[in-house]
């Protein structure tokens, strides 16, 4: 019998059990398409935090409170926060040689109020220099001036999110909106850059600071002239910090290494739980060796008859362990296409996608479940005697 | 000229641990080409062990096997697993039949371990189920047919790769007294146009169709 007479015949044994096939199968499908959804979704975080980093601007660095490590409980960092806007004015004057400029950076959880209307809102606190810094826009009406800055001015400018939350299409600026117990005039609406970008809402810090009575700034952004000044700007702005700070006080990040790190975390995330789902695959192929070893018992008068029509032992246990190779293959082309599904589905939310290797791989490890499961089977079916089987009641 | 299946001294033995059962204690039988052989005994009597012997599904443990004269004893399993298809069909009690399978598509079974080209299989199917007066089941599933239909379409199986010798192991005993006649009848013409027939039966009556009969009582040869 050649290979391609004993591929139809597990085609035709397959199908002659349809149910039975298919119930085999979803083991396999379940692992594929877990390993395929779980490591996209990953990647789609991945897209996601890349592009909020992305939308931040270029050339960044950062500076944040306490030492930033894996060692470091960051809750501490803040709760020591010793950042002061007098740090930012010293790397604006220090650094100027490699920075465009420094602003404080300020972050508040904050419900905006206009009218009846109410936004939850991300409150940015910044100096006036914030649109050369980062890579917002004013899409109508104007940011706040040196000046402002300087007076506590109340003023702020909203991102679109919040703009059409709050007044739908009507022109927002110089309405009054209520931060906390405090009015302050819009003056300004930003260009939408997508993501949680469009939800923020910037004010000179010093108002912030004057408004919710803190004195410390949650971290310094600073934009490099270029990519080569970051190093050197690194080194100007710590040695600028040293002045006021100690050491452990601060640490100074560029975009790029944070961005990198996330990236390693991610993908090591991304590895660690397709393994996880990977396990469900090795469930999926035991449950082929229990279908296989049944049905070998099943069908043990039918490997007799085959035997006894010339079939040799090597037919026979070709033709049982192409039956589980088939049914693994098959389960994980359908768990692939569902994973792409779920991917496709999940575009609404993040920006997932289902990444070549773990196509390859998950199909690849299906494909060796079947061989690896499907093979005691089969050498079982191939070792019946053709007149034990015969006789089989 | 020479036997076309020949026994000699077969002895065979099952080791059941603590006891060993001998099943056949040196039997020499020859069959030649054209006989109608009916092998009678009771059950246990080791008439099935002898018809697996000769029909290479088991090996002796001691004693000869020789087929068109050669001494087929030591063949390796895949060589005889070749042989049983091309020189020996197989005719079963409880028919055997792959279930949910058509009646084609279970006499082309035997072709498919043979090297008989492929676009001839279903003609030689076709042909040999409209011997059996089944050309207008040949589409449907085994599990459709009578178990006469079943019986005549195991037969067509047995005939579709022209086997010099075929073994019915007691081929009526799960059928009616008539439909059983049918399938005593289609053996016996069978056996009028050359085939080699070896009939395998507890029943003396139905062992009188065939033109000789032998008899295994515990494991030996006790008359003719």
């Amino acid at each position: 019998m050649n290979f391609l007479e004993i591929f139809r015949s597990s085609i035709l044994s397959l199908r002659a059990n349809k149910v039975r096939t298919f119930l085999t199968m979803l083991g396999v499908i379940i692992g594929v398409f877990a390993v395929l959804s779980l490591v996209s979704l990953v990647r789609g975080v991945q897209n996601f935090v890349t592009d909020q980093f992305s939308a931040l601007g270029s050339n960044l660095i950062l500076v944040a409170p306490g030492r930033v490590g894996f060692d470091q409980d960051p809750g501490l960092a803040f709760a020591n926060n010793k950042l002061t806007a007098e740090n930012v004015d010293r790397i604006n004057r220090d650094a100027s040689q490699y920075i465009i400029g420094a602003t404080p950076n300020m972050r508040l959880g904050k419900t905006i109020q206009y009218k009846t209307k109410r936004y939850l809102a991300s409150l940015v606190g910044t100096n006036s220099n914030f649109l050369s810094i980062t890579d917002l826009e004013i899409d109508y009406g104007r940011a706040f001036t040196k000046e402002e800055e300087i007076t506590d001015a109340k003023v702020l400018v909203l991102g679109p999110d919040v703009k059409n939350e709050l007044f739908g299409n009507r022109n927002p600026i110089g309405e009054k909106v209520k931060v906390g117990d405090t009015y302050m005039e819009v003056i300004g609406v930003l260009t939408s850059k997508g993501f949680n970008a469009d939800e923020r809402v910037i004010a000179p810090y010093t108002t912030l600071q004057k408004v919710f009575n803190t004195k410390n700034i949650s971290g310094i952004t600073i934009k490099a002239k270029d990519s080569d000044s970051i190093d050197k700007a690194m080194t100007e702005i710590e040695i600028a910090l040293l002045q006021d700070l100690k050491d452990d006080e601060f640490t100074v990040l560029s975009q790029k290494d944070i961005l990198s790190s996330i990236q390693s975390i991610l993908s090591i995330l991304s590895v660690g739980i397709g393994s996880v789902a990977a396990i469900s695959l090795i469930v999926g192929g035991i449950g082929i060796m229990n279908i296989m070893l049944v049905s070998v018992t099943e069908r043990i008068r039918e490997i007799g008859l085959r035997k006894a029509l010339g079939a040799t032992s090597m037919t026979i246990g070709i033709q049982f362990l192409l039956e589980s190779i088939m049914i693994s293959i098959v389960g994980g082309s359908i768990g692939i296409f569902l994973g792409f599904a779920a991917a496709f589905a999940a575009q609404s939310f993040v920006r997932a996608e289902v990444p070549l290797w773990a196509v390859l791989l998950s199909f690849l490890f299906s494909v060796l479940t079947g061989v690896i499961f499907g093979t005691y089977p089969a050498i079982q079916a191939s070792k019946k005697e053709p007149i034990e089987a015969l006789r089989y009641e | 000229m020479p036997p076309l299946l020949k026994t000699i001294n077969v002895v065979k033995e099952y080791d059941l641990g603590d006891v060993k059962i001998q099943a056949l204690r040196g039997v020499s039988v020859e069959v030649n080409k054209g006989e109608f052989l009916a092998i009678v005994g009771k059950s246990g009597s080791g008439k099935s062990t002898l018809m697996h012997i000769m029909g290479l599904l088991d090996t002796p443990t001691s004693g000869e096997v020789i087929m068109n004269e050669i001494n087929v004893t030591n063949y390796k399993e895949k060589d005889l697993a070749r042989i049983r298809n091309k020189e020996i069909g197989f005719v079963f009690q409880s028919f055997n039949l792959l279930p949910r399978t058509s009646a084609l598509d279970n006499v082309i079974l035997p072709l498919k371990y043979s090297d008989v080209p492929r676009n001839t299989w279903r003609k030689k199917a076709e042909d040999m189920l409209n011997m059996v007066d089944l050309g207008n089941r040949m589409n449907n599933k085994s599990n459709e047919l009578s178990g006469g239909q079943k019986q005549r379409v195991a037969i067509a199986r047995a005939l579709v790769n022209e086997p010099s010798i075929i073994f019915a192991d007691e081929p009526t005993g799960n059928l009616d007294s008539k439909t059983g006649r049918e399938i005593t009848d289609l053996f016996s013409r069978l056996n009028e146009q050359g085939k080699t027939i070896i009939l395998v039966t507890h029943d003396e009556d139905l062992a009188k169709i065939a033109k000789r009969q032998i008899i295994i009582k515990d494991g030996l040869l006790n008359g003719e």
